[in-house]
């Protein structure tokens, strides 16, 4: 399995042609308190770079990009009752939607871990 | 990700570098995130152990939060020496409120109307020894100092008190904490709901009135800017205070059913149909000679096309500023203010819509990407005021 970061914050974790999508510990951090997250249909279909789910804090709402084109698989029904689990397990149970790949050469623009490590450091 | 602010559109008109407010260093200290708001950088929150919005605003309905509201104008009206009767005619003249019925050291609610009866600003007038102390908002403020300044006539001073820091200790504890540390002339516990007077805290002198911006009971202190670590470390230093950023001021303020200038109120709005009434005094709203008097008048007696009201969403999904707002298939009005209610737990939000659909308990929707969201027209506050009267 790999993981890959996009510098807006989004992990992709790849598993053949599937790919689960989530939010960085550091964009969950910088959102706050998660008290919704309006997520996609299963079956519906998206192009690199769309706003396909929405995470709304106390603060303010915020739109979530898919890193890569392709079908949604599933969304994350936990988050319905428990939407900060974005908040406590961002990059694990906290994950949004899984996608399956219509373009597998989209993830060669994403940053490794290292590199979105760095990328973050720099803000 | 891309985020849509809610409480610091003001940022879009002030392209200047922002300015520095006493207590930056001191909230930095703090963990605070600091944003740009209306012209300052602001703790949004506090990046500590128990901070967060969430965090902050349930405390502060528990306990006693600390805010630094040191951006509002804080604005002194004075006349000749010896003749504070003179100016209070031409304050009249300015304001829609009945300076008669104002005591020493009584604090009001009033209004800064244009000629259209459309609300420029809305402030907090106290009536100190010398003259009249007026609060108004950080965003507004140089507006405001133009307008009253156009207002007044030349014989009437007005100093902006640009020096002073203002802090707001608020919540069920904040009588408790700020009475262990003020001393004066009287106890703290003289002051009521909207009484102000002279205290020293630390041996700073003060100005606290008892009032705010929260719903709760709590108290506004104005001291010297170069005093203000010293005032906001003994706050702190209590144990029932922590220091609490604008997103929580935000929330708590909104459950309170208080409206935000620049999002609840503009020009484009009345007293009367923003539901703020009571800032137009009775003995005005009869006798007129303030700006904007004739609309607001005919207002009072015809009613309004809208009233500001407010709205309890179910689910979890909040409704923002700028959201239409449906009767059926028929738009009806517009969310001024919206977002997640901590202590609730379930959106609530400000509208304006159509008078013939404003009453308590009627079924609206709210647009919201795309879909209607059920709300039901609510009476404010959603959480009850527990201010000590």
């Amino acid at each position: 399995m790999t993981r890959y970061f996009s510098q807006e914050h989004e992990w992709i974790e790849i598993e053949g042609d599937l790919g689960t999508v989530g939010i960085t510990d550091y964009a969950q951090g910088q959102l706050g308190d998660i008290t919704f997250v309006d997520l996609p249909e299963a079956g519906a279909t998206f192009g690199k770079g769309d706003s396909v789910a929405v995470v709304d804090s106390v603060k303010a709402a915020s739109d979530v990009y898919t890193p890569v084109s392709g079908a949604i698989a599933e969304a994350n029904g936990a988050l319905a009752d428990e939407p900060e689990l974005v908040n406590t397990q961002a990059e694990t149970g906290g994950w949004l939607f899984r996608i399956t790949l219509s373009d597998a050469s989209e993830l060669g623009a994403l940053m490794d871990e290292a590199a979105y490590k760095q990328y973050v450091e720099s803000l | 990700m891309s985020e849509y602010p809610i409480t610091d559109s003001d940022q879009e008109e002030a392209p200047l570098e922002p300015m520095l407010l006493p207590l930056n260093g001191w909230h930095r200290d703090q963990g605070g995130r600091m944003v740009e708001f209306a012209g300052y950088m602001m703790p949004v929150q506090y990046d500590v152990a128990g901070g967060g919005i969430m965090a902050e605003h349930l405390w502060t309905r528990e306990n006693a939060g600390l805010f630094d509201v040191s951006h509002m104008g804080q604005l002194l009206v004075t006349g000749e020496e010896d003749a504070q009767t003179d100016i209070e005619p031409a304050l009249e003249a300015a304001l829609p409120i009945d300076l008669s019925t104002l005591k020493l050291g009584a604090v009001r609610y009033s209004l800064l109307l244009d000629e259209n009866g459309g609300i420029l600003d809305d402030l907090m007038v106290s009536r100190w020894p010398g003259g009249f102390y007026i609060v108004v908002n950080g965003a507004t403020k140089w507006d405001d100092i133009g307008t009253l300044r156009e207002y007044l006539p030349d014989d009437v001073t007005l100093n902006h008190l640009d020096d002073r820091a203002l802090l707001a200790l608020q919540g069920p504890k904040a009588f408790a904490a700020l009475e262990r540390v003020a001393e004066g002339e009287y106890p703290l516990s003289a002051l009521t709901f909207m009484k102000g007077g002279r205290f020293t805290l630390g041996g700073v002198d003060a100005w606290i009135s008892r009032s705010g911006y929260t719903g709760e009971d709590g108290f506004e202190i104005s001291i010297p800017g170069e005093a203000a670590a010293t005032v906001a470390d003994l706050l702190v230093a209590q144990p029932e205070v922590k220091p609490i950023g604008l997103g929580a001021r935000d929330s708590l303020r909104l459950e309170a059913g208080l409206p935000l200038y620049g999002h609840d109120m503009d020009p484009e709005r009345g007293p009367v149909e923003a539901g703020l009434a009571f800032g137009v005094n009775k003995r005005r709203r009869l006798e007129g000679g303030f700006p904007g008097a004739d609309r607001v008048q005919r207002a009072f007696a015809e009613g309004t096309a809208q009233k500001r009201i407010g709205l309890k969403l179910d689910g979890r999904q909040a409704a923002r500023e700028g959201a239409k707002v449906f009767h059926g298939e028929q738009e009806v009005g517009v969310v001024t203010s919206g977002g997640f209610s901590p202590s609730l737990q379930h959106p609530i939000a400000m509208a304006y819509v159509d008078a013939a659909v404003a009453a308590d308990g009627t079924a609206l929707s709210i647009e919201i990407r795309g879909k209607k969201l059920d709300a039901i027209v609510a009476a404010m506050p959603f959480v009850p005021n527990r201010y000590h009267r």
